[in-house]
């Protein structure tokens, strides 16, 4: 036994022993210096990432601005959606909760499958939607059997709801989900990115869908890593949407709707002195309230295919021939131009030659010979004829634009349609061809190339009706930035036609509907001492074959559906104290006379019997004695 | 005669034996470990169940080994050693042949009811198999090569059987762990050179045989931001964890990054983290100033033992221990790569915590039969 040898073996020990221990301080004092990098350089840094980590905004979606009539009745609201959910770790067995709730509410196979697909999709805190739209009933039956029903909830969404259905399909318009597109187009908005929001997709919900939106509230949530909600930390609540207040009255639309009946036809009632459009109608409608869960195929190809087009707004889309409603304004023209006097005659054969072509006055054996007050009463053809030549297509389309025809009106509606006043260099320019003696005629009749919107044969009578004052029609009371809009002080622009020549044109129009031998005598107004004044019209689909005439035009319910003829109408009343204008258009109608008179008289009646402007129009407002001229 | 060579006697009475016992080390384990259920008591959101109360029991019956353990005499243990290595080394082979597959590798055998985790025991038996061959030979033939082969085949086939469960993070704390009794038993310094030149290209060339997601786990450890959602997850998440703890950390069950689950693992590997969130720097160096206590302790009883067999085995031992928390704690600071290794005594686990205590028990076993003569030659 060697002690020395123990005692150099215990000494190399205890060096190496040092050695390690130093190294491993050392190595220590490595990582309390990373620990010092991580805790104290890049705290902040560090921190900011796990805040990001944890914080989560949510938006929160605004409620939507209300649409009301010029009444207050809400004519699109915000309904409360009752609908269940399901929370998948809150049960034990899904297909239990589900037959359990099937007993209260009907739960379909269909959603049955999709909440059992979505079941195994989605992590296990994340609510799924099993039913929307319950009713009361429905909501309250689940709510007291809620105990039997683990991991069933029910909520309280917003839904946009349209009460009156059709009545405004296409002013209003609806709401529906974001498209891709839309995210495309629109200005950007975290709110579009909402699962489940809403923006508007037609009519005044489109256009005014900025300030209806509102802005997104959010809320800051503690999330954990799962995504699963903590607690939330802050909440800022966001701003609902403005409500906006239509021109329209819902009274009048209403029984609009109900005069025009399973027509396809379209209607326009203006206030002649604000433009505020009091009624726009177009039939047939379909429901909005469709639209905003997403509509059914079914439903959707149904609306499609119908020949009637119940999707467009007639009133702003739909471009016809304004026939004889066009006749105003071609007298107008000649008057104002001065190449013909009240008095100027015509002598009327029932036809006219133009070189070799016989150009027909609707009237066979012809008016014979007529003035202007009583072409315009008998809508004699020849005579207009007659004055078109001699004012020429390019004065008539200067009158007519005065009208606010052949261009946009811009009406707070997106798809307005401008319809067409022909001019000489419109043809050369667009068909390449000389502008023809042929088309001033027909063109002075409201046939050829012209075309109007019942919009604009409306906002027209009632530039006649208030004495030649432009004014625009609108849809909206509110003001929004930009938006054009008559203010109730303001005056609306002089035209500068004169008092007397409008004068005989009005009577003209006051003996179409009160005259002994006026086109649309039968359809008189018949209410207190109200009278109104008319004109009707008559758009052709099909022209009449040399053959036809010869052996007889066929009456109009002889015809097919497709080839009658456009029966159209504007008026105005009361006659000596103007108020209201009204525009009727009745596609394939047949006899304007018959059908379009009668729908338009009702109209204003009704109007004059509501009186939705009351007397808050101009009282001193422009004032003709009818019989006196 | 054994008076004479200044050594106490040998043959100490039970009593005396626990009276000498090192009530400091004991006083420092269960602090650690008691750090540890208050870890594991705030990943439970403040509760003691289920894990705080679990690994209490468990520590509790590791702390009944550990005094066995430390009360039995040191002969004892030198003479086990190479039948406590050669049974880890069949439980091994076991493992191989059938060991239960989890977490995509074999690491676990079954016998009976309970399953074991043979690399746990390997670890201890390894130090003491060398130990003891290092206490068998004196100063001279330490220093020749033939010497050195022996103990080189001990460390060999247990590590290639490890890495081909495969568990390379075990792997290299088996090796590593040797390498310290051997550099600690008086292998000339130059060899060491000549092995650790050797490893490194060699370490290239394996890195060609490690399993696809070890070498992920080697390249994203070098970039991690590189692959936030992937498996630079782990070591990302971690860092935030630590960084948003400051100084003073954010309080006890405070941490947002752990109990709002952005933290793996925070129960068992990554425990340092939620330590650090919650507790900052602050916290953090209490805990590395209490580790540096228990490994001095341990160092020092390793200077003060008289036989060679009791120094190599507790410098070994508290080697290994260093290593552990050297290891976890560079891994989740983003240092090393994530190589699964738990911080000792602290995080949730029945087998290390078992493991750990039996290996303070030797610690003590070697200071209470400090003075006992062994003679290299007898055993």
């Amino acid at each position: 036994m060697s002690t020395a040898r123990d005692k150099e073996k215990a000494r190399l020990f205890t060096r190496r022993a040092l050695l390690l221990g130093g190294g491993q301080a050392a190595l220590m004092s490595v990582l309390a210096g990373r620990l010092y990098y991580l805790q104290v350089l890049q705290s902040d840094e560090y921190s900011m990432m796990a805040d990001e980590n944890r914080m989560n905004i949510r938006l929160l979606a605004p409620l939507r601005g209300r649409i009301l009539d010029r009444t207050g009745t809400e004519v699109a609201s915000n309904r409360q959606n009752f609908r269940v959910v399901l929370i998948r770790e809150q049960t034990e067995d899904v297909e239990k909760t589900l037959d359990r709730l099937s007993v209260l509410v009907d739960v379909s196979e269909d959603d049955r499958l999709k909440v059992l697909k979505e079941t195994r999709r989605k992590r296990g805190f994340v609510p799924i939607p099993v039913m929307e739209n319950l009713t009361w009933e429905e909501f309250s039956r689940i709510n007291v059997h809620s105990p039997e029903l683990p991991g069933i909830h029910l909520e309280v969404g917003e839904k946009r709801h349209y009460p009156y259905g059709n009545l405004f399909a296409h002013t209003v318009g609806y709401v529906g989900a974001v498209s891709e597109r839309d995210l495309r187009n629109l200005e950007p908005d975290p709110l579009l990115e909402l699962p489940g929001f809403r923006i508007g997709k037609s009519g005044i919900e489109k256009y005014y869908d900025t300030p209806l939106r509102g802005t997104a509230g959010t809320s800051r949530v503690e999330a954990n890593a799962y995504g699963r909600v903590i607690r939330e930390l802050s909440r800022q609540e966001g701003d609902p949407g403005e409500d906006l207040e239509l021109t329209i009255d819902v009274r009048l639309q209403n029984y609009a709707v109900e005069r025009m009946g399973d027509e396809s036809a379209a209607a326009v009632v203006l206030d002649i002195h604000s433009g505020d459009v009091l009624s726009m109608v177009s039939v047939p409608s379909f429901n909005p309230n469709s639209f905003t869960t997403g509509i059914g195929v079914k439903e959707w190809e149904e609306l499609r295919s119908n020949p009637k087009n119940p999707l467009s707004n007639k009133a702003v889309t739909g471009q016809y021939p304004p026939g004889s409603t066009f006749k105003m304004v071609v007298a107008l023209a000649a008057l104002e131009a001065g190449v013909i006097t009240p008095n100027y005659k015509v002598y009327c054969a029932g036809h006219t030659m133009l070189g070799k072509h016989k150009f027909h006055c609707w009237k066979r054996g012809g008016h014979g010979k007529l003035g202007l007050v009583d072409s315009i009463e008998q809508s004699c053809d020849v005579y207009f004829y007659d004055i078109a030549r001699k004012v020429g297509i390019d004065k008539i389309a200067e009158m007519a634009e005065q009208f606010g025809l052949g261009d946009k009106l811009d009406l707070d509606l997106y798809g307005e349609k401008k319809g067409l006043i022909p001019t000489m260099a419109w043809k050369q320019a667009r068909l390449g061809e000389r502008w023809q003696v042929g088309d001033t005629f027909n063109a002075g009749i409201g046939q050829g190339y012209v075309l109007t919107t019942p919009l604009q044969l409306a906002v027209m009578t009632a530039r006649l009706a208030n004495g030649g004052k432009k004014i625009h029609p609108r849809l909206v009371r509110n003001k929004f930035g930009s938006v054009d809009g008559l203010d109730a002080g303001s005056v609306p622009e002089e035209m500068g036609i004169s008092k007397s020549s409008l004068q005989y044109v009005l009577k003209g129009m006051y003996d179409v509907v009160n005259g002994r031998k006026g086109t649309a005598r039968g359809a008189k107004l018949d209410l207190n001492d109200w009278e109104m004044a008319g004109k009707s019209g008559t758009a052709q689909v099909r022209r009449i074959s040399k053959k036809e005439r010869l052996t007889g035009v066929l009456k109009a319910n002889e015809r097919p559906w497709r080839e009658r003829d456009h029966a159209l109408f504007v008026a105005y009343a009361p006659y000596d104290n103007p108020k209201y204008a009204v525009s009727v258009i009745v596609e394939h109608g047949g006899s304007a006379s018959k059908v379009a008179a009668p729908m338009a008289r009702d109209l204003l009646a009704e109007t004059l019997k509501l009186d939705p402007v009351g007397n808050a129009g101009p009282k001193s407002a422009w004032k003709l004695r009818g019989r006196d001229a | 005669m054994l008076r004479e060579l200044g050594a106490r006697e040998t043959n100490l009475t039970l009593t005396k034996k626990i009276l000498d016992l090192n009530w400091g080390l004991v006083l420092l384990i269960c602090i650690v470990s008691s750090i540890g259920f208050m870890m594991l008591y705030s990943a439970a959101s403040g509760d003691i169940n289920p894990w705080a109360s679990r690994q209490m029991m468990r520590f509790a019956a590791g702390m009944v080994v550990m005094f066995v353990v430390a009360l039995t005499d040191i002969r004892i243990w030198l003479k086990l050693a190479y039948p406590a290595y050669a049974i880890a080394l069949l439980m091994l082979g076991a493992v191989e042949v059938m060991g239960v597959i989890g977490m995509g590798a074999r690491r676990w055998v079954e016998i009976g009811p309970i399953q074991v985790q043979p690399s746990e025991i390997m670890k201890i038996a390894l130090i003491m198999a060398l130990a003891r061959y290092f206490h068998g030979l004196d100063m001279a033939e330490v220093k020749r090569i033939t010497y050195l082969i022996p103990p080189l085949v001990l460390i060999a086939m247990p590590a290639a059987l490890v890495l081909r469960q495969p568990d390379l993070g075990t792997t290299l704390l088996l090796v590593a762990g040797a390498g310290i009794v051997f550099f600690a038993a008086g292998v000339s310094l130059w060899k060491f050179g000549v092995v650790i030149g050797a490893a490194v290209p060699s370490a290239f060339f394996a890195y060609q045989f490690l399993h696809e997601y070890q070498q992920k786990r080697i390249l994203i450890f070098l970039n991690p931001e590189s692959d936030p959602l992937g498996a630079g997850y782990h070591i990302m998440q971690s860092k935030i964890a630590l960084g948003s703890g400051g100084v003073f950390g954010k309080g006890f069950v405070q941490g947002t990054q752990s109990h709002l689950n952005y933290l793996p693992e925070m129960r068992t590997d990554f425990i340092f983290s939620m330590l650090a969130e919650e507790f900052g720097m602050v916290g953090g160096l209490v805990l590395f100033t209490l580790y540096f206590l228990l490994i001095a302790y341990g160092l020092a009883i390793a200077i003060r033992a008289r036989n060679q067999f009791g120094r190599l085995l507790s410098v070994g031992l508290v080697g290994v221990f260093f290593l552990y928390f050297f290891i976890n704690i560079a891994m989740v600071m983003g240092l090393v790569p994530v190589v699964g290794v738990p911080l000792p005594l602290v995080s949730y686990g029945g087998t290390s915590m078992l493991t750990l205590l039996v290996s303070f028990g030797l610690i003590m076993s070697v200071y209470v039969h400090r003075d006992v003569y062994i003679s290299p030659r007898k055993y």
